[in-house]
């Protein structure tokens, strides 16, 4: 197989592609196929020159694909995806730069939101609000068992009506700090604000009145 | 088409203006095209007559010879880059430059009035010549273009004094923060559509509103951005007989006085037939657009990710009419299952990824399924998606046999069908056997070369294929070469084709406008054999990297190769990294 050659060799190209298409295998190791021998062959003489391809276009092309290839070893089992890259090829996937744009810089206020005792978080676009009550009036609509105590941002929290527990927001700003939500004007907070946390009123406490925020036990990011 | 039988051979006897009245009643390109080749005299009258002129690749003929032939053209809609250029497979200096058309335009008598641009560069230079040169323009429509900025924008404001149309969709602008708009002169009073939604300058709030207070015909306004939503309102105060509208930023809030006179103003435009921009979007102020869903045919919500959910779909099932719909993949399996059953008119739908990133596409099989089972009228798919299984396929080409186009793209490209372990080209058979007006495709996935052979076997009206890591061997795009007779343009990237498939059939490629591919197997040396014996083409070689030395060896795999069918020979203007054979 020609798995066992280096990756990232110069040779990998016609011979190594040419064994493969002769080689019978019913598919490389640790994978759940089914039986028929032909599809199987077909999709495991891909699957190779696919990774072989790759190792290809690593070299010649610069494709940051091609290089993710050419560090992992070949013999990669997995149900028929390649190493699973974030890396965007040159050409993949398929959407204009325009659109690319527009994601990628629409992607910039969205921060996630937790809430203590929820099982989820969820993800906002600080850039769809122009003021904090705006921004506390979707978070109540996002964790629909709180409601806005009051809309006074001095005292800013969520009031559990259920567990009669109260909730804080804060968040966390570009140093890593947890601090409270509406000291700062909205426009600098939505520039540092890079995770939101509805924090339980006891825990927040101690937030208050520690100079420097410890590292709270947040949910670990996903 | 128009029936001629035997009798009508007697037809050289009436005299020339009857039959350039009939031919004025034949419009669409591919008819008249057909219409000249009658006969000489048909040829002529029709030449002469023409006044609308489409050429799919810029560099299949050049200026001069069209302006020889039509000299009575008046629109002109010109290509230029090859479509994988849209994901940057293409430098920016590769070509496709209007400069010269506009040139040998302005020299000529014609007298242009509308210029329709597509993946074209077009410099300020250009756009401030074409303002100059052409009394009666009234229409420039640029379409993923690149090359110029708001200064010739302002160029064709200023001078266009008839100007109907400005149209300006995803193109890359450079602002230079310029009042362009304001260049439209007090006098200006004709225009019938305005979009200028791709930009991303700020714009003159206080020109725009007078521009279409002093606009009564317009139609058609699509804004960016910059435009917030109470100059919005101001708007459609003053407009409310728009068709299609753009909003620019739609953010306020809902308690706020401005949108209270939205949501009136809204109740007003019974117009508004079509609904886009939403580019930052409250999800607490949709409810003013309720009113205006009812008679919606066409709603793009594809730049507006923070849209989602219960306010997504609730939005959804007021648009009982929509035709077309553009959205992100945030509106899930789930959101297209309330599109099924609310949009039973539905023929176009364009799910988009809001995440680039391979593990984060919302959108599996299921929603596909859905919405086929919903919404039979369907004929035009592009879906971005995470996964897709052949049973699924198969149901949805047995649900909506009309598709005329199949855009299917998993984002990661080689998987197979998630169920069964399986190519998926049992699937794609399905679609191009049971979708028989089938007239563009494109494939991903696992794929074997059996999905080619399907496509050869039962794709008999495809004209456009695009393919990317897909087929084994050489056999797979025979199978295609041999087997579409329609085909115009095949794109192909990182897939298993080489000399063999490219070199068999060399003559089919003067019967099509175009053939890309990239990262395949073919080299240089076939490639050059290409080129020798078919003179027709023009063979590009497109090679970017450091090892660019056009080496001789002719066994190097050729990195990019793009080849064309050109009456007009090699084209001059190839910057250094591409070498025509």
């Amino acid at each position: 197989m020609s798995s066992e050659e280096a990756p990232g060799s110069s040779e990998s190209d016609v011979t190594s592609m040419s064994y493969e298409d002769t080689e019978l295998t019913l598919g490389l190791p640790g994978e759940g196929r089914s039986s028929a021998v032909i599809p199987a062959l077909k999709c495991s003489a891909k699957r190779g020159f696919i990774e072989t391809f790759d190792l290809n276009l690593g070299r010649c092309c610069n494709t940051s694909w091609g290089h993710r290839h050419s560090d992992k070893h070949v013999n990669e089992s997995g149900a028929g995806k390649p190493p699973a890259t974030k890396a965007q090829a040159v050409g993949w996937p398929p959407v204009r730069s325009y659109r690319q744009k527009a994601i990628n810089e629409s992607s910039k206020l969205y921060v996630k939101v937790a809430v203590d005792g929820a099982p989820y978080l969820r993800k906002v676009n600080l850039e769809h609000y122009s003021n904090y009550q705006d921004l506390m009036k979707d978070l109540d609509n996002l964790f629909t068992c709180f409601t806005i105590r009051n809309s006074n941002m001095e005292e800013s929290k969520l009031m559990d009506v259920a567990k009669g527990m109260e909730y804080v927001p804060t968040y966390e700003d570009k140093d890593g700090d947890w601090m409270l939500v509406g000291d700062v004007p909205w426009k600098m907070f939505i520039e540092c604000c890079k995770r939101i946390r509805l924090m339980k009123s006891s825990e927040a406490a101690v937030l208050a009145l520690a100079p420097k925020a410890s590292t709270p036990k947040c949910p670990s990011p996903s | 088409m128009l029936w001629v039988s035997r009798k009508t051979i007697k037809m050289n006897y009436f005299p020339d203006e009857v039959l350039e009245h009939m031919f004025f009643f034949i419009t669409s390109h591919k008819d008249r095209n057909s219409v000249s080749l009658v006969c000489k005299s048909w040829y002529k009258i029709e030449r002469y007559s023409r006044q609308r002129v489409f050429i799919g690749n810029c560099y299949s003929i050049s200026p001069e010879r069209l302006i020889a032939r039509f000299p009575g053209l008046k629109s002109l809609t010109l290509k230029g880059k090859p479509h994988f250029a849209d994901f940057n497979l293409v430098p920016h200096e590769w070509g496709g430059f209007v400069y010269p058309w506009i040139e040998a335009l302005a020299k000529s008598r014609i007298g242009l009035e509308e210029l329709r641009l597509k993946r074209m560069v077009v410099s300020d230079e250009s756009l401030e010549f074409l303002s100059k040169s052409f009394v009666n323009f009234k229409s420039l429509v640029l379409v993923s273009c690149e090359g110029f900025t708001t200064d010739g924008l302002a160029a064709i404001a200023a001078n266009c004094r008839f100007l109907r149309e400005l149209d300006l969709q995803e193109n890359e602008v450079d602002d230079q923060r310029g009042h362009w708009l304001s260049c439209f002169p007090e006098s200006c009073t004709s225009l019938v559509t305005l979009n200028f939604a791709c930009l991303k300058g700020e714009i003159n709030l206080g020109a725009l509103e007078r521009l279409v207070v002093r606009s009564p015909n317009l139609k058609s306004l699509r804004l960016n951005h910059a435009v917030p939503l109470d100059t919005l309102q101001k708007l459609l105060m003053q407009a409310p007989q728009l068709v299609d509208l753009g909003t620019g930023s739609y953010v306020d809030d809902p308690s706020s006085e401005a949108y209270s006179k939205l949501k009136s103003v809204f109740q007003r435009c019974k117009s508004i037939r079509s609904l886009s921009g939403f580019f930052e979007v409250a999800p607490h102020c949709m409810s003013a657009i309720y009113p205006i869903c009812r008679n919606l045919t066409f709603l793009n919500l594809s730049y507006a990710p923070g849209l989602h959910g219960n306010e997504l779909t609730k939005l959804i099932q007021h648009c009982r009419k929509l035709q077309r719909l553009w959205i992100l993949d945030c509106i899930g399996d789930k959101g297209l299952g309330v599109v099924a059953s609310t949009c039973k008119e539905l023929q176009e739908l364009r799910v988009f990824p809001s995440d680039l990133g391979p593990g984060n596409a919302a959108m599996t099989e299921e929603g596909l399924v859905l919405l086929s089972e919903g919404c039979p009228k369907l004929n035009s798919l592009l879906y971005f998606c995470q996964q897709m299984t052949n049973a699924a396929l198969i149901t949805v080409a047995k649900n909506c046999p009309n598709f005329i186009r199949f855009r299917l793209c998993i984002l990661d490209p080689v998987k197979c069908d998630p169920v069964t372990n399986q190519p998926l080209d049992e699937g794609f058979g399905a679609i191009v056997h049971f979708c028989k007006g089938l007239k563009r495709l494109s494939l991903t996935g696992l794929l074997t070369d059996q999905v080619f052979n399907y496509i050869g076997m039962y794709a008999e009206q495809l004209e456009m294929l695009s393919i990317a890591f897909a087929g084994d061997s050489d056999e797979g795009m025979l199978y295609v070469l041999n087997g579409c007779k329609k085909l115009r343009k095949l794109e192909i990237m990182k897939s298993r084709f080489g000399n063999a498939a490219l070199l068999e059939d060399m003559g089919k490629y003067e019967a099509m406008r175009s053939l890309w591919m990239s990262s395949c197997e073919v080299t240089l040396g076939g490639c050059k054999t290409l080129a020798e014996k078919m003179p027709r083409l023009s063979v590009e070689i497109i090679n970017e990297s450091e090892q660019m030395e056009f080496s001789h060896d002719d066994r190097q795999k050729v990195d990019k190769m793009y080849l064309y069918r050109t009456l007009v020979g090699h084209r001059k203007d190839s910057p250094a990294f591409v070498c025509i054979l």
